[in-house]
């Protein structure tokens, strides 16, 4: 009888859900079905497609490594630091999650225009901090950060100290005990933030057309496609891009699965 | 050989005040005291792990305050085990062996013949048990032939069976010369293991002393608690007798400055319950009312009042079984002279 109501229990549940995902899948899975293959084929061969798309998958992927380069050490800090203000310092890192989008595409406009101080000064330097891809990299930067961050926090905040605090006492230094325990132990979370960040950033439009509509990334070309020639226009771009990212996502999470399981055989970080 | 100079730690609500402890080369000494009394803050502050605010930390005549844990020579293990689950049982003995690499391979070879973990090598801490991933912990630290053995509670985590079997092989670490401090805050592992005992609580060192001195003879309220002592009773000498504050008098071995004590102290298992009057050979003799019985495994316990004084008495499954004790019996309690502490 237990078990009878346990397999109700969990059907229930499973209808339920399944709203959400049919939510993802039919209006994705729709757009395949209903693209003109021709198009998407021509498209395809578009060197201006390639290109747009190409600038997507880069800027992205240099947005994700300098957040990784700062978000590191400072997700390390937030995990295993107890001090009066934490929450607000964590509150501010989540901020790019609430702010519209558009919104924080002027921010970081206002910030790094030649008119102001550090635009100025990167224009100084040779760099061209709007209309560049630069400009693109910079507006990703802002808009992916909690999601780097908050991952790798949870992560280093489940590996317990006192594996640290054995590797001190064997004779690591902190360096080697962070490169060789800490971050080994963290690196699931530490993956899964990247990815997140990643994709967060390739699929970033309202920011990034505020500082920079040329040169374009796919979704700007997308919209430009669709406000010029329509619908019909911008479904095989929306596709291709929508390709790319999945086949990414999906390399990318056996790699951070892999990664963990294959080169040692069954350890506890990946027991599902 | 380790020498604590008047240490004191503040951290947060938490302290440990003047702490001296000398320690000779090869010896076993027990810190015992209940959770939160600061012996695990002691252990890391030795270790290096914790900064101490005030005194001095020697080890084998190097001062070692300033330095840092992977300079002290130190090693500690933890109830915890603390492995590192993302390298084999290889990796993790070896690991120290990466930033001392002068630790040759023959020592590895001993200790892991002795600990018996030749056939684990292979495997992940997540596949042992918590007795096979303990020695591995304790091979891991002594690898690299540390001054000093930490251990903190390194029974608490285990299964009985477990439990007796890291016990034997602590004492056969001991027995290769091996000095060692171990946390605990169960005295029956100090009677098993310790050759001296050392009881903190609150920051503060009560007592030190080889382990009999300390279970015979506790210096104050908090370790005669601490060594099993259930039955404390204020009291003041009067005439060749110790009385409690509700006039129950007592007999004990101890004649000379016996004005110097305030309290006795008497174990459970010390005092026996009969049906009748046992007569002789007892010293003190009680007539008293069993108030209530509790099971604690194989041990009951007996409370019984005396007058207005209660005693609690420890009887044996067997032998609680013969008498039926129960609840409003009239007993009686004998008491040898010996088995009266003073403190």
């Amino acid at each position: 009888m237990l078990s009878n109501v346990y397999f109700r229990e969990k059907w229930f549940s499973l209808l339920m859900g399944s709203f959400l995902i049919a939510y993802v899948v039919i209006p994705l899975g729709g757009m395949y079905l209903r693209a003109d293959w021709n198009i998407v084929l021509k498209t395809a061969a578009d060197p201006e497609v390639i290109s747009v798309l190409w600038r997507s998958i880069w800027t992205a992927a240099a947005a994700t490594g300098v957040i990784a380069i700062f978000g590191t050490p400072l997700a390390y800090f937030l995990a295993r630091n107890e001090f009066k203000g934490k929450s607000i310092l964590e509150a501010i890192i989540d901020i790019p999650i609430m702010v519209p989008h558009t919104v924080a595409g002027i921010a970081v406009l206002m910030t790094i225009s030649p008119k102001s101080p550090i635009g100025s000064f990167l224009v100084s330097i040779g760099l061209e901090p709007v209309n560049s891809s630069l400009g693109i990299v910079m507006a990703c930067i802002f808009v992916s950060i909690p999601f780097y961050v908050d991952s790798a926090r949870d992560s280093f905040a489940s590996v317990s100290p006192r594996l640290e605090k054995a590797s001190r006492l064997l004779g690591a230094s902190m360096l080697y005990t962070f490169f060789h325990v800490s971050l080994p132990l963290a690196r699931k979370g530490i993956y899964s933030g990247l990815i997140m960040s990643w994709a967060r950033a390739v699929s970033e439009f309202g920011a990034v057309i505020i500082i920079a509509y040329h040169p374009m990334v796919a979704p700007t070309l997308i919209y430009d496609r669709f406000a010029t020639f329509g619908l019909k226009y911008s479904t095989p771009i929306a596709v291709q891009l929508i390709t790319i990212c999945l086949v990414m996502f999906m390399f990318l999470r056996l790699l951070a699965a892999g990664r963990v399981k294959a080169p040692r055989g069954g350890i506890i970080l990946d027991k599902d | 050989m380790i020498r604590i100079d008047n240490v004191s730690i503040l951290l947060g609500g938490f302290s440990i005040e003047s702490l001296n402890l000398d320690i000779k080369k090869n010896e076993f000494v027990m810190v015992v005291g209940p959770s939160g009394a600061g012996k695990t803050l002691m252990l890391e502050a030795i270790a290096g792990l914790q900064r101490i605010n005030r005194g001095r930390i020697y080890i084998s005549g190097r001062d070692v305050t300033e330095l840092t844990p992977e300079k002290r020579k130190v090693a500690l293990v933890y109830q915890d085990y603390a492995l590192f689950p993302h390298f084999t049982i290889n990796e993790n003995i070896r690991y120290g062996l990466r930033f001392n690499p002068h630790c040759d391979e023959s020592y590895f070879s001993h200790l892991v013949d002795l600990l018996k973990l030749r056939n684990l090598l292979q495997r992940f801490p997540e596949t042992l048990s918590g007795g096979e991933q303990q020695r591995v912990a304790l091979a891991r630290s002594l690898i690299l032939n540390p001054d000093l053995l930490l251990l903190d509670e390194p029974l608490s985590a285990l299964d009985p069976v477990f439990r007796e079997e890291i016990q034997d092989y602590l004492k056969l670490l001991h027995k290769e010369g091996n000095t060692i401090i171990m946390v605990t805050h169960d005295f029956g592992e100090v009677l098993s293991l310790g050759e001296r005992v050392a009881v903190i609580n609150d920051g503060r060192l009560h007592q030190i002393g080889k382990v009999e001195d300390v279970f015979y003879h506790p210096l104050d309220r908090t370790v005669a608690g601490f060594v099993g002592m259930k039955n404390i009773l204020q009291c003041y000498f009067s005439e060749g007798y110790f009385f409690n504050d509700k006039g129950l008098q007592f007999r004990t071995d101890h004649s000379s400055n016996s004005h110097e004590y305030s309290f006795i102290g008497v174990r459970p298992e010390d005092i026996q319950i009969f049906p009748s009057d046992p007569g002789d050979g007892f010293e003190n003799i009680f007539k008293g009312a069993v108030r209530s019985v509790h099971t604690k495994g194989l041990v009951f316990e007996v409370i019984v009042e005396v007058g207005e004084t209660i005693l609690i008495a420890h009887l044996l499954a067997s032998a609680m079984m013969d008498m039926h004790i129960n609840r409003g019996d009239r007993v009686f309690l004998g008491i040898k002279a010996r088995g009266v502490h003073l403190f």
